[in-house]
């Protein structure tokens, strides 16, 4: 008897592995990013299942948003083109997909074999969360703030200096070597 | 109602292809996104364990791991830009100085 939360789940579950598959079976990587931008939509998607609004929403505007179109950027600034396959890759390939093999049966043994019957729960539980009103949602921005800056506000202050360090990093590695009257080293081998 | 193992499977899928993905693929930017699939399929399971123990640290522990993705992602792009100034390839076969 399928209902309709497991449909969707279904649903959003196909899409993301379709767009893993195809990031994989690609070989410009312009088509890799947007199966990958396909991938997290319908994580999102997943997300707003299991209750996690916050999250979903982080998930659409950050990674969706943020982080895939400084890929795709980076991809049309260096005008990647197609992946050559080489001998290394072979290789690759000999590892890779019996690996990604066994990885997948192994999991899927160890979670169907030692898990029961239980389910998630899809709806509200506002009697484990104290100090938030009961009518809210589990992952809403209104029970995941207080949470965020109380209990956490150490980690998330130490994630904000983080990205600071993270953009001077980034501005540093990405300029341009600034000697006067020389351009940039090549190495060629 | 969908049965936790379901979630835990799917993770296990994602995170399967983005291995397989990171050993297979040669373009150093299809390697990082297999790396940002691999993130992604560990967020999944995250955030259904806390979806099954009724706690919302796990959803709290996802949005950290999206920050650290971000830094990670900046910094990285500006690795390989520093990479493809200097050697003129995205190919890591051709990105060989330390190999013995």
């Amino acid at each position: 008897m399928l209902s309709v939360h497991l449909i969707l789940f279904l649903a959003f579950g196909a899409v993301a592995v379709a767009g893993a598959v195809n990031l994989l079976v690609q070989r410009h990587p312009i088509n890799s990013a947007l199966s990958l931008i396909a991938v997290m939509a319908a994580l999102a998607g997943e997300y707003l299942l299991l209750g996690a609004e916050f999250v979903a929403a982080v998930q659409v505007i950050v990674y969706a948003g943020a982080i895939m179109v400084l890929f795709v950027f980076v991809i049309m600034l260096l005008n990647a083109g197609e992946e050559e396959r080489t001998r290394g890759s072979r290789v690759a390939i000999i590892f890779g997909i019996p690996g990604m093999l066994l990885g997948s049966v192994l999991v899927a043994w160890v979670v169907l074999t030692h898990s029961g019957t239980e389910t998630v729960p899809a709806g509200v539980w506002p009697e484990r969360l104290s100090g938030v009103p009961a009518q809210s949602v589990p992952g809403s921005p209104h029970t995941i703030g207080p949470l965020l800056f109380h209990q956490f506000l150490l980690p998330f202050e130490v994630t904000s200096i983080l990205i600071l360090i993270a953009i001077m990093g980034a501005v540093v590695l990405a300029s341009k070597p600034t000697v006067a009257g020389s351009p940039p080293k090549k190495v060629k081998d | 109602m969908v049965p936790l193992s379901y979630y835990l499977l799917l993770s296990g899928i994602l995170f399967a292809c983005g291995v397989a993905g990171f050993l297979i693929k040669r373009n150093i930017i299809t390697i990082f996104m297999s790396i940002e699939l691999m993130l992604n399929g560990v967020n999944l399971s995250f955030v259904a364990f806390a979806a099954h123990w009724k706690e919302l640290d796990g959803q709290i522990f996802v949005f950290f791991v999206m920050v650290v993705a971000a830094a990670e992602a900046a910094v990285g792009l500006a690795i390989i830009i520093a990479i493809y100034r200097t050697r003129e390839t995205l190919n890591v076969d051709q990105v060989n100085l330390l190999k013995l």
